[in-house]
């Protein structure tokens, strides 16, 4: 038993201490935004928040992520109003497939609120998604309107 | 209208089921309205009438557009929606789309058309009739709005879902008369726009579907959710070819949450359990001993060592393009170049991993997959479950990406054996990466060797290119062969056709040695085009070197009769700066080919630090597709696909060992990353004549050979094989 916090929510969920936290958050819980890429920490399709920090959270165990804040994809938006990162994805027209976008976002998400004006240098170290569809000229141009906005 | 009458008790069982996750299924044609001797309506789930196949309008104005291709990122949902909606003349803010299911296209005798979602097809291949299902719809409802009024339908025009009738400047809805509209019989003379009136086609319209793809909303086939449904994780044979010899089930049985382990065909077996996290690590634990076959000591050596003797004059060949005479134009040649390139495995990647969720019972069975082939998926839904196809359904869900993987049916007929075995229980099959990575359909292997010949003036004279190596129809569509010959193999290498080769060569043969080595191929974004552009291009690029000319030049000689392949060659020139100084350390290419009826050229500038780590700044590409419907949609594909194609380049090619692929996963099959992401300026050039050409697929070749032919021009390193990592090579 396990006691996680999740979008400010408390679940109480019955896995092995060893579970991917990943795995919890999709089956578990029930949350599928966030996403199953490769399951060892390469792709990023899987990050959420966590005590605000971007994690991969298929390398995070359920065990390690107990007593922390956890945020997914679908409670990234606040009071009804979508993330700023949210929006610019919408005014780019930034998702092709969009499978990666919840990692994606949620990458961004966090340098942001690190470097709110990221040089492109920044974007580069931070920003280690893989994207198969190729959207990443959009996803540049996109965290950069967001900056400037 | 009459539609085809239909009572669907089944389906309307299947609605309640799914109650709550509204994305899945589709909300098609629940029922007809049969009244004593009237005329039928068809309506959707919400009880709105069709007006015809192609378009559902609601009272509130809402105009639902029906897709029947796939939507797997590439954006053709929102094309094709935009060729229904310009006919239709309809507010395009109030437009939705949904997927007709495969049962539905084949009880209504495949009123929708074809489903299968490759070769680029999805708009080009269904532009005429779909674009005719807006322009029949509108005249519909301008009848029933004439009817209303009891005025000419002659009188009358349509805009924005109002129609207006002139004369007397009245007005109503498309909503108001859907219901009225439905009624009547369809137009037998439709007629089309003039490409030069279109307001909505050419227009670089906002995608439909995005916003639920920032909020983790959209429902993909790997977050389908059914009530009491299971989870299956499976392991195929390592070893294609090889067969499940035992497993030990009493090992795993007590581990928590498995329910069953079932055997699935003779080459996997796949363990189900409440979550798929138990059911994979109960996988991992279950003892399994394999029968690995005939090919357990094939290795890429080995393969690439058969692929060579392909080479050798006395092995039998098929002729894609000939003309003149090669063999005594290269005997008689005063200067000839050869080379040898390479092209190898590639696995697709897509970035949700493989996986279909069914539901067997006795009477029904339905799937729940991403799929770019629905009837495809529906036909083994059929074959496997055993049942009758009016029994059969699939709702094709959002695709994780599929550029040519999710064509194939694999992954549902597993998951329909397995819900076999346990009948009233829904089953969700999710492949792990691994799977994913060492089961795919792959980009075949090839080799080619190529021969030059010019004259004592350094005119070019004769070509020969020989390919040595696998098709993908003879294992994927042996009935598409033609005489043991596989046409495919030559795209971008035909005389004439939708993927010729743009090059007049008085002189040319070009041939393909077939082997099919035991790894199975499959379509991968570009198909063919992938490698026989590095070849033909890079190879153009020795021959001008060979020569002392400019690779632009030498090309534009040989181009006199090809204008549209020298049309887009000359755009990325001119936007690169061809003949211009690039600036310090900067060094250019070039490429140009045509597949899937587009003409495409792509122009590369880069530079090199230590001799091995490439930097491309730039990457020019042009496309003319004929006709382009969704520039801002084509840009995107056009970066796209040189994401593709580049992180095939640097990072790709799946190798053998002991009759497996050794990748399994993204550490050691990598994909690029934004760091690595080139500045791309895409040339949007369609000429407006002659056919309409593909948008996902063709651009990807060109990306390769122009970033191979740059590092030339850089280094004086002439690279002919692919991956660049196999070569110490990488991005800067
Ligand atoms: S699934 Fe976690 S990084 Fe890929
Ligand atoms: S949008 Fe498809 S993988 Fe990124």
């Amino acid at each position: 038993m396990a006691n996680l916090t999740i979008n400010g929510k408390t679940f109480n969920v019955d896995v092995e201490p060893d579970t991917p936290l990943l795995w919890v958050i999709r089956e578990n819980v029930g949350l599928t935004g966030t996403k199953y890429g490769c399951g060892i920490a390469q792709c990023g399709a899987c990050t959420v928040h966590i005590d605000g920090v971007a994690m991969r959270s298929c390398g995070v165990t359920v065990s390690d992520a107990v007593g922390k804040q956890i945020t997914t994809i679908e409670g990234l938006a606040g009071n009804g109003a979508l993330h700023k990162v949210q929006q610019a994805w919408i005014d780019n027209d930034v998702p092709q497939c969009g499978y990666c976008q919840s990692g994606m976002i949620m990458a961004v998400a966090a340098l942001l609120k690190e470097k709110p004006k990221p040089t492109d240098q920044d974007i580069n170290e931070a920003i280690t998604n893989i994207c198969r569809c190729g959207t990443f000229q959009q996803v540049r141009e996109a965290i950069h309107a967001v900056a400037n906005a | 209208m009459n539609h085809m009458p239909r009572l669907d008790t089944p389906r309307l069982n299947r609605r309640a089921f799914v109650i709550g996750s509204a994305a899945l299924g589709s909300g098609l044609a629940v029922g007809l309205d049969l009244p004593a001797g009237g005329p039928t309506v068809a309506r959707a789930a919400d009880g709105s009438p069709e007006v015809d196949a192609w378009v559902v309008i609601r009272p509130d104005d809402t105009v639902v557009i029906r897709i029947a291709r796939s939507e797997m990122g590439q954006g053709s949902l929102t094309g094709l929606a935009q060729l229904v909606a310009e006919e239709l003349e309809c507010d395009w803010s109030k437009v939705t789309t949904e997927y007709p299911t495969p049962g539905e296209n084949v009880a209504r005798k495949r009123v929708w058309g074809d489903f299968s979602t490759g070769g680029s097809r999805g708009i080009r291949a269904s532009q005429d009739y779909v674009r005719k299902g807006g322009a029949t719809a509108r005249m519909m409802l301008i009848q029933a709005a004439a009817n209303e009024w009891k005025v000419q339908p002659s009188e009358c025009t349509a805009a924005n879902s109002v129609i207006t009738h002139t004369p007397s400047g009245r007005t109503t809805t498309f909503g108001k008369v859907a219901e009225a509209a439905a009624k009547l019989s369809p137009p037998t003379e439709v007629k089309l726009k003039d490409p030069k009136d279109w307001k909505l086609i050419g227009k670089g319209v906002k995608r439909l579907d995005t916003a639920d793809k920032t909020t983790g909303k959209m429902i993909y086939s790997i977050d389908v959710k059914l009530p009491g449904m299971l989870n299956a994780a499976i392991k195929q044979c390592p070893v294609f070819g090889g067969t499940l010899k035992s497993y030990d089930q009493a090992k795993i049985a007590n581990m928590k949450g498995v329910k069953k382990v079932v055997k699935v065909g003779d080459n996997a077996i796949a363990v189900v359990a409440d979550t798929w996290w138990h059911a994979k690590t109960a996988l991992d634990a279950l003892p399994i001993v394999w029968d690995e076959g005939p090919n357990a000591k094939v290795s890429s050596a080995s393969i690439a060592k058969w692929l060579d003797e392909g080479f050798d004059p006395s092995q039998p060949v098929y002729v894609g393009n000939e003309n003149g005479d090669v063999k005594s134009a290269l005997a008689s040649a005063a200067k000839k170049v050869e080379a040898v390139y390479t092209y190898p495995y590639q696995n697709h990647a897509t970035m949700e991993p493989l996986n279909a969720t069914a539901l067997y019972t006795p009477d029904k069975c339905e799937v729940w997959c991403g799929t770019q082939n629905g009837e495809a998926a529906f036909a083994a839904a059929v074959e496997v479950s055993g049942l009758p196809a009016s029994k059969c359904d699939v709702y094709k869900q959002m695709l994780g990406g599929g550029f040519g993987r999710k064509g194939n049916t694999d992954y549902v007929r597993q998951a329909v054996a397995i819900a076999k075995e346990m009948p009233g229980t829904p089953i969700k099959l999710l492949w792990s990466r691994e799977e994913d990575m060492q089961h795919g359909a792959y980009h075949p292997v090839t080799h080619c060797k190529l021969t030059a010949g010019f004259d004592a003036n350094n005119n070019l004279t004769a070509l020969h290119m020989r390919i040595s190596g696998q098709s993908i129809l003879f294992s994927l569509r042996p009935a598409a062969l033609v005489n043991g010959k596989d046409p495919v193999t030559f795209q971008g290498l035909n005389a004439s056709g939708e993927a010729a080769f743009g090059y007049s060569v008085p002189n040319l043969l070009i041939e393909h040695s077939m082997r099919n080595p035991p790894v199975p191929p499959g379509f991968w974004r570009g198909v063919n085009v992938n490698h026989n552009a590095i070849y033909v291009e890079c190879f153009m690029d020795e021959l001008a070197h060979a020569v002392n000319q400019d690779p632009l030049e030498f090309r534009r000689k040989l181009m006199a009769n090809n204008p549209k392949h020298l049309a887009v060659l000359n755009a990325v020139a001119e936007k690169i700066g061809w003949g211009k100084p690039a600036p310090q350390g900067i060094y250019r290419g070039l490429a140009h080919f045509m597949g899937f009826g587009s003409y495409v050229a792509g122009a590369a500038e880069i530079s090199v630090v230590d001799g091995n780590k490439i930097k491309i700044h730039r990457i020019v590409g042009a496309t003319d597709p004929g006709f382009a419907v969704n520039p801002a949609q084509i840009d995107r594909q056009v970066a796209g696909s040189f994401v593709y194609g580049l992180s095939g380049l640097f990072y790709g090619g799946c190798t053998v060992k002991d009759g497996r692929i050794e990748q399994a996963n993204f550490d050691t099959y990598n994909s690029m990353r934004i760091a690595e992401m080139p500045k791309v300026e895409s040339v949007i050039m369609p000429s407006g004549s002659g056919t309409w050409g593909g948008v996902g697929e063709p651009t990807i070749c060109v990306a390769a050979p122009a970033v191979l032919n740059a590092y030339f021009a850089a280094t004086g390193k002439r690279i002919r094989s692919v991956p660049l990592r196999d070569q110490n090579i990488t991005f800067a």
